[in-house]
């Protein structure tokens, strides 16, 4: 009885553990506003998030670099990348990339995800949506 | 006692009773058995052919329907686990302790479907297999979480304690639930927040919210087949000194 | 929608049916499992019984 008490004991501390130890980096990402502010790291590695600003996604070089603007909708990063995207990178998508920032405050990229939202709906039901959002804007 | 009237009490008492417990469920499983065809055939019907592409993500949200029901399940059966463990441990009811013990491995199946499907999901959308956020970890977690109460009760050969032993592992690890639940909500994660079981309406269009209502379900009635399966060979095999199984292994023979 | 057209899931194939597919062997083996366990022991338990 003694060892199974210390088992149950011994699992609820090492979840204990689990549970802490990942409380301690568990915002996955700093948003652009957090960099602009400068609370982000300075000299490592972090993961920033954010939406891709319409117009914003350009490639300066003929190679595979990108260059676009990441925003939370208060503060702008610029970010650079060079690599293959994920199929959901597109301009006003969510995506977290993973790098650092260099000296001029542009944030180096060596990884892209693209964020989906939480909605779904067929692409006819999405395009009304836009129409009607268009028609109100119309209105105005 | 008083407020319920005598009957229920009998029902209850008469379910509780091994015997009455092994054949009930065997007249049972037929029925659950083609309620649960059906509600997946109509809901992989909805989901596979009858639902349109998403907007964004094509034809690969289609994993949605395996997914979010194995997700979901993996909570509800850890919950199912902890209370019957708990009522094991109170009211020391054998059936409640079998219950519990039978859920485990139904529960680990589904929270290992949850991330791997995540993962197949995660890959072609996000662009990464895994990511340590706290949805995923979380996640992670409950799977060892299983793990541990699975390897905790084949540790320990005197299965009234190995119950005991269990249902403690099973309460302390409730905390996981809310976390994982809200994990999205509490921190930045690169998963995406709730869909459906947010407050508002949910953000999915009812031709792709049916099949998954309809997976939802499928997936419970499976539970209840895949643990009262589990139940009864774990009934047997702990009664396996009374009566009643020595006739049937007997019966079982002819 | 031809056939072909629905096994494709829009280039997503490999992705969907991998999914289903490791769903599938999971849920089967929860199965199948405790019933043979169930069996295995009946069996033991007969010749147990008759010694």
């Amino acid at each position: 009885m003694i060892l199974i008490a210390l088992m149950v004991l011994g699992a609820g501390l090492a979840t204990a553990f689990a549970l802490k130890s990942f409380n301690d980096n568990l915002m996955y990402f700093f948003s652009t506003t957090d960099v602009v502010e400068g609370k982000a790291p300075k000299h490592a590695l972090f993961r920033l998030g954010g939406m891709i600003i319409k117009g914003s996604v350009e490639r300066p070089g003929d190679g595979l670099m990108v260059r676009f603007k990441l925003t939370d909708f208060s503060k702008d990063v610029t970010v650079e990348y060079t690599g293959i995207l994920p199929d959901l990178f597109r301009e006003g998508q969510g995506i977290v990339a993973h790098g650092r920032l260099n000296q001029q405050g542009v944030f180096i990229a060596e990884e892209v995800l693209a964020k989906h939202d939480e909605n779904y709906m067929p692409p006819e039901v999405k395009a009304s949506l836009k129409q009607q959002a268009v028609s109100v804007e119309d209105k105005k | 006692m008083l407020l319920i009237p005598d009957s229920v009490v009998r029902f209850f008492h008469r379910m509780a009773s091994p015997p009455h417990f092994y054949a009930f469920t065997e007249r049972l499983m037929p029925w659950l058995t083609v309620i649960f065809l059906l509600l997946t055939a109509a809901g992989l019907y909805g989901g596979l052919y009858l639902a349109p592409p998403d907007y964004q993500q094509g034809d690969s949200y289609r994993i949605i329907y395996i997914h979010v029901p194995s997700a979901w399940m993996s909570l509800f059966i850890y919950v199912v686990m902890a209370i019957a463990g708990a009522i094991g441990l109170i009211w020391r009811i054998k059936l409640a302790e079998i219950v519990a013990i039978s859920s485990a491995p139904v529960g680990a199946g589904f929270t290992f479907i949850a991330l791997v499907t995540g993962s197949l999901w995660g890959k072609p959308m996000w662009g990464a297999w895994w990511v340590w956020d706290a949805r995923l970890t979380s996640e992670l977690i409950l799977l060892f979480l299983y793990l541990g109460v699975i390897g905790l009760y084949g540790a320990i050969d005197d299965k009234r304690v190995a119950s005991k032993a269990v249902a403690i592992l099973a309460l302390v690890g409730v905390v996981n639930i809310p976390i994982i639940h809200y994990s999205v909500e509490w921190w930045n994660t690169l998963h995406q927040g709730p869909t459906v079981t947010k407050m508002d309406k949910p953000s999915i269009h009812v031709s792709m919210l049916i099949p998954l209502l309809l997976m939802a379900l499928s997936f419970k009635l499976y539970y209840l087949i895949a643990m009262l399966q589990r139940a009864r060979t774990e009934l047997l095999m702990r009664e396996r000194n009374s009566q009643w199984v020595r006739t049937m292994v007997l019966e079982n023979e002819q | 929608m031809t056939v072909q057209e629905f096994f494709a899931m829009g280039g997503y194939a490999f992705y969907v049916w991998t999914a289903y597919g490791v769903a599938l062997i999971v849920l089967i083996a929860n199965i199948i499992i405790p019933v043979v366990q169930r069996k295995q022991f009946l069996r033991r338990q007969a010749s147990k019984q008759k010694r």
